[in-house]
């Protein structure tokens, strides 16, 4: 049974990320990233990490929902109704991941992984919730800092006009 | 199920976002390629904490730090497309080559 999903699941998810790069519509090609990462939570759950996948899956239908909206606002070919190519040095992209895949994969089946039993914790998630507040709490506080430092600059990235722009470079003009 | 045929499907994922990021022109598209990345990470983290190491809890933190890494990258990704596009009128990775040479 867990096979089975796992083989549904990986198929789907790659395939859904193929197709992204495929589709004529840079809508469709948002909708079927999302499938993508559904498909990649899929699997996160079905791994037992249910937290993890759940949140990745509300995390992703909103990003998702979020870039159709700037999809709409800068895509050329709104509803796919051309056939849109818009790839630039393609064979050199497809060779370098064709490598990448080639040198990971060959990487995966000559390692000498761990084998280590099957000694799950009985709550993934407390686990997870006591370590980011515990002994990884240096990497949750870099983690909030970075999403504030983020959102600074996102606002300043994206806001019409700085304040040097609207009271000259000695800051003192008249505003405009 | 094994660690192997997981860690397959994540190197999957990575390689067509390394095909997207790479051949894309459009920096929206662009950044789609690096969502894959990310997401092939967020795959093979998992696949790490339940084949290897599921008494620690590291490779769930792992998996955090990519998905605030994917919420970082979109955000600033759109914001420096919004603020090219509103500066040049530009939405293409070519169109922006102004320090190419």
């Amino acid at each position: 049974m867990g096979a089975v999903a796992f083989w549904v699941l990986a198929v789907a998810a790659v395939a859904c990320a193929v197709t992204v790069f495929v589709v004529d519509s840079m809508a469709r090609a948002t909708f079927a990233l999302l499938a993508s990462f559904l498909f990649g939570a899929g699997e996160i759950i079905l791994l037992g990490l249910d937290y993890l996948g759940v949140v990745i899956v509300v995390m992703m239908i909103m990003e998702m929902v979020i870039m159709a909206v700037f999809m709409v606002m800068y895509m050329m070919n709104p509803a796919g109704l051309m056939p849109m190519s818009m790839v630039h040095n393609q064979r050199g992209s497809l060779l370098t991941a064709g490598t990448v895949f080639a040198s990971l994969a060959a990487g995966i089946f000559l390692v000498p992984w761990p084998a280590r039993g099957p000694h799950r914790p009985a709550d993934p998630t407390f686990d997870l919730g006591k370590s980011l507040m515990g002994p990884h709490m240096l990497t949750m506080m870099l983690l909030g800092v970075t999403l504030f430092a983020t959102m600074v600059v996102t606002v300043v990235l994206a806001s019409q006009q700085g304040r040097y722009d609207r009271l000259g470079d000695d800051l003192k003009g008249k505003a405009r | 199920m094994s660690l192997e045929v997981f860690l397959l499907l994540a190197a999957a994922l990575f390689s067509v976002g390394v095909y997207g990021a790479l051949s894309q022109q459009s920096i929206v598209m662009l950044m789609m390629g690096l969502e894959l990345m990310l997401n092939g990470i967020t795959v093979a983290a998992a696949a790490f904490w339940y084949f290897i190491g599921p008494g620690a809890p590291s490779d769930q933190v792992v998996v955090v730090v990519a998905v605030v890494a994917m919420a970082v990258e979109m955000a600033v990704g759109f914001a420096v497309t919004t603020a090219i596009f509103r500066a040049r009128d530009v939405d293409m990775t070519d169109m922006a080559a102004d320090l190419k040479e």
